[in-house]
Order: structure tokens, then C-alpha cells, then sequence
């Protein structure tokens, strides 16, 4: 184990109970360890790429566009214009005497062909270097076309992913304030950070509506510029995936006082603590809010529980890994998985802050290893070590996962399946179950030979955990 | 025939990937090789998510991860720091190191720094295997994958072969074909019981077995020392028409030591895979193995059964060049009719490399197109009413918009299972390809027939 960690990055690994809880995180990947984090534009591209009528252009090589090109599922009810990928493609003579020309050019075109409601430019390592006057020409281009033309300053090498979301949303701020509010009631909301992956958005849409809240702007699954721009007049910023919209919350809050929560809308606790909140915000202008958000809550888990009752009788006993871009999603995950009857032994992000951390180490078991801008070496030692039976995380993980004859779910932006709500829980669960109940790893040679394959019986005995999140949650 | 002129400034949904992927999916074919590239952090994990999501293996790709103030100082102490790194965690034979946009356009002499760190860290090399260093400039703003794939080929063999005793072996250099291709061409190669160097060699790294032990490099690729006797081959051979005029792994032999080249076109199809065998019976000095004529005769046996599906069907062909190129003779062969092959890139040579694999095939040569997107490419086709596509996965929205079937090869297959295993080289592939072809062409028929008959 201690061969796998390089000696820079031993004090971002905790292993609970071993030591009192200090880590270090937010720094710089280490050159050549293989880090799983990407760049400010991936962190850029991830908050804005669903906000489906406006052109998202890419100012730079071909690369960072076509790596991005109608990747992920966030799904649109109307326009579909994010699913293009749009690039000023620069070659070596834009790179020598400057990209602007091309930049203005390909602007005026691509607005002209498609009508955007707003476009967002995207800067890219290269332009930061040779100095492309972006936010001259979206200013030139914004007063011949009419619309708001945005720069993004996301230049790949100037931070990572965090830098990247906080530069999406300083170019959502400079949209709002702008549109008609005179239809915004007062019990109305912004879903932030959800991005409405296989339409997960309209299912939380549904549960505010149930409560009696109007949705102003979905920031920004099936997201709309016209939406965006009249999103300061909402009555609250409910905030999910805080490290991406939190701080166009804080802008929000500063600028026009629309106050927040945070929110998480994965696993069952999770989700009915957040619709709770909600609720409890607007009690004072509607008491009867909370009536209606109980009942809801009551309906989905009478609906959900005996369908997860059959998935945690077999996954009972069974260990899981977590590796994710943000830590929000992981403080869920531990929840969801105990739910389960599964064990969080990893859990680890690729940008967490010290207060994430923190907060995972309050909410696992002993012996759990918390790790961050973990890379393949550690990833598949620590899930050798601790005999996990599913790893939860990206692309770039389940390789690992499968090539050590491990159960994976995908937890990333490019799934096709909703795990948010409580119809998301049946899916999460069902994704486990029927990962880790899977009969082929009965034949992965790792697992064969080492006798490592586990009777499937179940551990009953143990208190039944859905139970006890319905009646607590009833409670309100 | 000519490219015309690109009409548009903009680029919308590109048939073209960016430089660096090419050299890391060439380095990853070289045993135990790390691919590095130098240049921040988000590269090299774009790269390994587009990789992995086509081939389902593992594929490290490290970086320097170079932030604000290395851009403004220079990259060079995080590409060593990197360097050493990546020996002692993963005990390379080999690190590729490629160059991004980043590290090129900050003027980072990458030769200089492995110089200077060769000559700076002796002790960290010895201690860890004394791993080959190979580095190749490849700028993403220049050239697309194809040209990155080529240069680190390239890069390896000028780097690494040296002017040793000369051997009986010869060097194929394929190019970028699938671990199914590669895995057949060795087969081919050993069939005619000559020894061989295949560079790069990505049949076992990316598509690899179930294992007991967990292998943080994959095993497989071109051994380092093959790459080293390079040099003493008696003859190469090197797949792709359009690399004329490119520097290539094949030209570099030659010109540096005399090596016989034979500069084929891929072998898809009969002609294209006649040539090659022909070039295996002229080396081997024997004639083509009974089983490979057997299998030579069922394809022109099956030809012969499908031709009836095909005759003057209009195709559309897209994705690299050579591959287009192999792809488009292929068509002409069976009756097919091209009727747009394009590609996002630009060797200049497209059109004469389809010229010449299909004149004698067709009433009339197909629109061929350089350097175009996929917004062009669907702008030339629609008048041209396709039938059937023919390319990678990022060409769906095409089919489905018009309703057509669509053969997926080539890179990426993001939206099927086994994509890597898909088999386009040689009798053996073209039988594939034909079932397929075939078979997309009678369920088109059937699903829309208002009969439905089972028995076509």
C-alpha cells in the first residue's frame, strides 16, 4: 500500500479511526500521478453545456471541443442546440497572429445559422496564452446581434474544475437582472445545480410543483437563457452540487438577496430532509406547505419502500467504494449505500474542500478511507484492500472496477439512468443489485482463485433501515 | 474531386480529434509504455475518458498537470517532477511523452528537457529500469489524431532503433487499426512464418483478459527492444495512402538505414488485402497459407452471394483518411456507390487516394472531402440521399435523421459494445464488413416492408 501512495500526497488519504481527522486537499494534481481531474474548461463546460438555446462556442484547438461534444445526459424538453459542438478550431497560423478574426467570424456565423437566445464563449489554455481580446469581441458581437454574447474565462491550466464552475457562474450573473419578473410569485424557486441528467430535473420539478412552488429558472438542466435572465426575482435558491452553483448563489444572495439552501437530492434521507427544508423556508407565507410536502414524502415511500426491500435483503453486508468529481454527492451516497445495508469503506472526490472532508469523516464507519484527486494506482490498491463489492464513480473509474472484478455504478454526467428523487433511489438500488448480484464474477479469475466469492445470503437479522427514514422523515 | 474550399469559419461537430489522443493510443501499443503529456492537467483526462469509453480497458494517461504560474516560468520542472513520477510508481519500459497546445505554444523545448533530464537524474533512471524516453511535438492546433498517431510512431522508431546487425525481421507499421485488426495481422505474419515487428502492437493493451493480478500497465505491445532492432529489418511495410508526403515510422527507416519500404493502402477489401499478401509472399518467399486462400475465396464467394443487396447503393464514408480510403475501394468492389468520402483530415491526398483504388470500379468517382465537419458533411450528403453510412459512432445523428442504417468502425464506437474488436483488415475483415453491410441492408428492407417476410 504505502509503495502505491506517492509520499507528496499521503497527508490527502485519512483512514478513520487511525488518527485524528486532518487533511489536505485544493492543492494542485502532482505532476505524473495521474490524476482523474480534468480542467477550468471541463469545470466551465459541465455547469453551462445544458442550457439548451444558447451557442456554446469553443475558442480554441479542435480537442477540447470535440471531447465535449453531446457527452452527457442532460436532457432538453425544447431546443437542442448544446448537443452541438461548436469550435473555432484554431490552427498554428491563428495561434501566431491571434484567433480574434476567426473568433469574430465564427460568432457572427453560427448566431446567424442558429438563432441562439445567448452565447457563451469558451477560452481554452491557448487563448489564455496569446491573448485573444474575448470579452472585446462578445462585446462587439452582443451590439451587432442583440443578444448577450458571454466570455467564459475558462482557461484549462489556470486551476481545476472549481475555478472552471466559479467562471460559469460569474457568466450566468452577468445574464440576470435583465428579464420580466411580474409573473414570479413569491413561492417560487431556482433549482441550481442539477443537470437534469436522464430528466431528473423535471422529476424534481414535479415534487416542488406537488408542494405548491413555482420553478423560476432550472440553473441549469433544461436550462433557458430567458429563464436565467429573471432568476434573481425568485423567492429562494434551493442549491444542489454545491461546489459547481454555490457560488452563483453567494452572487445572487449579494446582489439582489434571494437567500439559499443546500440540497441534495440523492438517496432517500437526503431527498425528503431537502423537500422539508423547502417547505419549512415557506411556512411562514404558506403553512400549508409542509401538510403537502408530508403527504408527498408518504406517497413515494409507501411506493419505494417494499421495491428496496427486496434490493437490501440481498445487498445487506456488501462494501462499497465511492470516487466523484464533488464531495456533495458523496455525503448522499454514504446514506444511500447504509440505506442499502452496504458499507462505505472509500469514499473520494476529486475537489473536495476541507469542510467536505470533514463532513465524511463525521458520516463513516472506522476504518473507512477518505481520499482526495485520488489516481488509478490508489483507487485500484485501496479497493483491493478493502474487498469492496461495488465502486460507484465515472468512466474513467469502471475499468478499474472491472478489471478487478468489482461491481460498478455509474454516478457521472454521462449516465443515462435518473438517480435523483425517489424513483431515482428504485434506480440506484436496482443499478447495485444488479451489478453486484451479477453472476459473472463467479468466473473473474481474481476472485475465483482467491475464494473470494461470497455466499449470497443475507444478513435478516439486522434493523430494517428504510423503516426508520420513513418514520423519521414523517415527522418532519 | 478537389477539396473545395472550406466554406464555413466555424466548426460544428468535428470528424476530427485532436493530436495528442493519436500519440497516446500509439504509445499505449509500445510495452510498457506510460503515455505523458506534457501540458495541464484537463488533457489527459479528456483523453482517457474518450478512450475508455470506446475500448472499455484501462488508460493511463500521465500529465504534467501545469498550472498558471508554469505557463508564464515554463514546464519544465513539472515535466521532470512528472517524469520521475511515473517510473517510480509504474515502473514503465517506456513514457511517450507528447506535447499539448499549451506546452508548445509557451515554447517548452520538451528534447531539451528530457536532454537535460537524462543528464540531471541518471540514478532515478537506473533505479527504475532505465525506461525509454521518446518525445514527439504535437501541437493541437495542427493536424488531427492521425498526424499525432504517425508522429509518435515515428518518434519511437527515429528515437529508439538504432543501426544494429541486420536481421531477418521485417516492420509493420499498421497504423491506427483496432486490437481485432492487429490481433489478425500478426496471426497473418506467423501464418507465413515471418518474424516480425508490428509498431504499435495494441491487441493484448487494449483489450485485455481477465487476470488474477491487477496490472497497472497492461501487458502486451511492441517490446522496446524490437523497436530498437528496428534498424537491422530487412523490409518494412506501412499501411495508409494518404501518409505520402508525412513523415512516418516507414520513411524513417528508409532514409536513415535503407530499409526497404512498402507503402501499401490499408488492406480493406480484395485488392488492397491482395496487395498486402502479395508483399508477404514476395518476403516470406512461400505462397499464401492454404487457410488465408480459403478464406480469400469464400469472401469472393460471398461477394458474390450479396451482391444482389448492394448494387448501387449510395454510401456515405467518413472518419480518417486511410481508413476512408481502404473503406471507399472496398465499397466500389462490392457494388456499393460511394458517394461522399469525407474526412476532417486534411493530407491533400484524399482524393487521389480514392482516385486510384476506385476508377476502375466506378462509372463515376465519388465527391471526395478534406478538412470538413460533420455540419458539412451532412450539408454535401443530403443531396446526395444516402442509403447507408459508413464510419464511426459520432455520425449517428446523420443516420437517424435520415432514417438510414449505419456501419460503425473505426474510432470512436461510443454508442455500441465490442467496438474494439470490430474487424476491418484483410479477407478475414472484409467478410465482416460484408455480413454486416448485408445484413444492415435486409433489415432496412424488412423493417419497412408491409409484409415482413422471414424469408428473404
Amino acid at each position: 500500500m504505502t509503495t502505491t501512495v506517492f509520499h507528496e500526497r499521503q497527508d490527502q488519504i485519512h483512514r478513520k479511526g487511525e488518527e485524528p481527522f486532518q487533511m489536505a486537499c485544493d492543492r494542485d494534481s502532482l505532476a505524473g500521478a495521474v490524476s482523474q481531474r480534468a480542467c477550468v474548461f471541463c469545470g466551465s463546460r459541465v455547469v453551462l453545456y445544458p442550457i439548451a438555446d444558447a451557442l456554446h462556442l469553443v475558442h480554441g484547438p479542435i480537442g477540447c471541443a470535440a471531447y465535449t461534444w453531446d457527452i452527457r445526459g442532460a436532457l432538453s424538453s425544447g431546443p437542442e442546440l448544446h448537443r452541438l459542438s461548436f469550435s473555432t478550431d484554431l490552427q498554428e497560423r491563428d495561434v501566431i497572429f491571434g484567433g480574434e478574426e476567426k473568433l469574430y467570424q465564427a460568432l457572427t456565423e453560427l448566431i446567424d445559422r442558429h438563432a441562439p437566445k445567448a452565447a457563451f464563449v469558451y477560452s481554452t489554455c491557448i487563448v489564455g496564452i496569446i491573448g485573444d481580446d474575448l470579452a472585446g469581441i462578445c462585446k462587439k458581437v452582443a451590439q451587432e446581434k442583440g443578444i448577450p454574447v458571454i466570455p467564459v474565462q475558462s482557461e484549462g491550466f489556470k486551476g481545476n474544475k472549481r475555478a472552471g464552475y466559479n467562471a460559469a457562474c460569474k457568466a450566468m450573473f452577468q445574464l440576470m437582472g435583465s428579464g420580466d419578473t411580474s409573473s414570479i410569485s413569491p413561492l417560487s424557486v431556482n433549482i441550481l445545480g442539477d443537470f437534469n441528467l436522464a430528466g431528473e430535473i423535471w422529476i424534481i420539478r414535479e415534487y416542488f410543483s406537488r408542494m405548491g412552488l413555482q420553478v423560476v429558472a432550472n440553473i441549469t438542466g433544461d436550462g433557458r437563457v430567458a429563464d436565467i435572465q429573471r432568476a434573481h426575482a425568485a423567492g429562494l435558491n434551493v442549491v444542489q452540487c454545491s461546489g459547481s452553483t454555490m457560488d452563483l448563489a453567494k452572487m445572487m444572495k449579494e446582489a439582489y438577496g434571494t437567500p439559499f439552501l443546500r440540497v441534495s437530492y440523492f438517496g432517500v434521507e437526503d431527498m425528503a430532509e431537502s423537500l422539508y427544508n423547502v417547505a419549512r423556508f415557506f411556512e411562514s407565507i404558506d403553512p400549508e406547505m409542509m401538510t403537502r410536502t408530508r403527504d408527498l414524502v408518504r406517497e413515494e415511500l409507501t411506493v419505494l419502500h417494499p421495491q428496496l426491500e427486496e434490493f437490501r435483503r440481498a445487498l445487506t453486508g456488501k462494501k462499497a467504494a465511492i470516487y466523484v468529481g464533488g464531495a456533495f454527492k458523496a455525503f448522499s451516497l454514504v446514506k444511500a449505500f447504509r440505506l442499502l445495508g452496504i458499507k462505505v469503506v472509500l469514499v473520494g472526490s476529486q475537489t473536495g474542500t476541507e469542510e467536505d472532508y470533514r463532513e465524511l469523516h463525521a458520516i463513516t464507519d472506522d476504518g473507512t478511507i477518505i481520499v482526495d484527486d485520488s489516481n488509478p494506482l490508489e483507487l485500484s490498491a485501496f479497493l483491493q484492500e478493502k474487498d469492496v463489492d461495488i465502486f460507484v464513480g465515472g468512466v474513467k473509474e469502471r475499468p478499474i472496477a472491472y478489471k478487478l472484478g468489482v461491481g460498478f455504478c455509474d454516478h457521472n454526467h454521462e449516465r443515462k439512468e435518473a438517480l435523483e428523487g425517489f424513483v431515482g433511489m428504485h434506480n440506484f438500488a436496482r443499478e447495485v443489485y444488479s451489478t453486484v448480484m451479477s453472476p459473472v464474477w463467479r468466473f473473474v479469475p481474481r476472485k475465483a482463485s482467491a475464494g473470494l466469492i461470497k455466499c449470497l445470503d443475507a444478513d435478516l437479522a439486522s434493523p430494517d433501515p428504510v423503516e426508520a427514514v420513513a418514520s423519521n422523515v414523517s415527522i418532519g | 474531386m478537389r477539396a473545395k474550399p472550406q466554406p464555413y469559419v466555424s466548426t460544428t461537430n468535428a470528424c476530427k480529434l485532436c493530436k495528442p489522443l493519436g500519440a497516446c493510443l500509439a504509445f499505449r501499443g509500445m510495452e510498457g509504455a506510460v503515455p505523458f503529456l506534457h501540458g495541464s492537467q484537463g488533457c489527459a483526462t479528456y483523453m482517457r475518458r474518450y478512450v475508455i469509453s470506446h475500448f472499455r480497458e484501462p488508460m493511463d494517461i500521465a500529465s504534467s498537470s501545469l498550472g498558471e504560474k508554469h505557463a508564464v516560468y515554463g514546464g519544465g520542472p513539472n515535466l521532470k517532477l512528472g517524469l520521475k513520477n511515473v517510473m517510480a510508481k509504474y515502473q514503465p519500459g517506456l513514457i511517450g511523452i507528447a506535447t499539448t497546445c499549451l506546452t508548445e505554444t509557451i515554447g517548452d523545448d520538451v528534447p531539451m528537457l528530457v536532454k537535460e533530464f537524462v543528464r540531471d537524474f541518471p540514478e532515478v533512471i537506473q533505479e527504475h529500469g532505465s525506461p525509454a524516453l521518446v518525445s514527439v511535438s504535437t501541437p493541437s492546433y495542427s493536424g488531427t489524431h492521425m498526424e499525432g498517431f504517425h508522429a509518435a510512431v515515428a518518434a519511437a522508431v527515429a528515437q529508439l532503433a538504432a543501426q544494429g546487425l541486420p536481421h531477418d525481421g521485417i516492420a509493420l507499421f499498421p497504423g491506427f487499426v483496432s486490437p481485432a485488426d492487429t490481433r489478425y495481422l500478426k496471426e497473418i505474419l506467423a501464418d507465413f512464418e515471418l518474424q516480425a515487428t508490428v509498431l504499435p502492437d495494441i491487441s493484448l493493451t487494449l483489450d485485455a483478459p481477465a487476470l488474477v493480478e491487477y496490472e497497472t500497465l497492461p501487458s502486451g505491445g511492441t517490446p522496446i527492444p524490437a523497436i530498437r532492432a528496428l534498424g537491422g529489418s530487412r523490409a518494412a511495410i506501412e499501411f495508409g495512402r494518404t501518409l505520402e508526403g508525412q513523415s512516418s515510422a516507414g520513411k524513417v527507416l528508409h532514409d536513415r538505414f535503407s530499409t526497404p519500404l512498402h507503402a501499401l493502402g490499408m488492406p480493406i477489401g480484395l485488392r488492397e488485402t491482395d496487395a498486402f499478401f502479395s508483399v508477404l509472399e514476395a518476403l516470406s518467399g512461400r505462397g499464401t497459407p492454404v487457410n488465408h486462400e480459403l478464406e480469400r475465396g469464400r469472401l469472393i464467394d460471398a461477394y458474390v452471394d450479396g451482391h444482389k443487396y448492394l448494387f448501387g447503393a449510395r454510401a456515405v464514408v467518413y472518419g480518417e483518411e486511410d481508413l476512408v480510403t481502404g473503406l471507399t475501394a472496398f465499397l466500389a468492389e462490392i457494388g456499393v456507390r460511394p458517394v461522399l468520402c469525407a474526412s476532417g483530415g486534411r493530407s491533400g491526398r484524399l482524393a487521389e487516394a480514392i482516385r486510384d483504388v476506385t476508377q476502375d470500379l466506378l462509372p463515376e468517382p465519388p465527391l471526395v472531402r478534406e478538412g470538413v465537419d460533420f455540419y458539412d458533411i451532412a450539408e454535401e450528403a443530403e443531396a446526395l440521399e444516402p442509403e447507408i453510412l459508413i464510419g464511426n459512432s459520432k455520425g449517428y445523428h446523420l443516420a437517424r435523421k435520415w432514417g438510414v442504417p449505419i456501419i460503425r468502425v473505426g474510432f470512436p464506437i461510443h454508442d455500441r459494445f465490442g467496438g474494439h474488436r470490430t474487424l476491418h483488415l484483410g479477407y478475414r475483415g472484409a467478410q465482416s464488413l460484408l455480413d454486416r453491410i448485408v445484413n444492415a441492408r435486409l433489415e432496412a428492407k424488412q423493417e419497412a416492408s408491409p409484409v415482413g417476410y422471414s424469408y428473404i
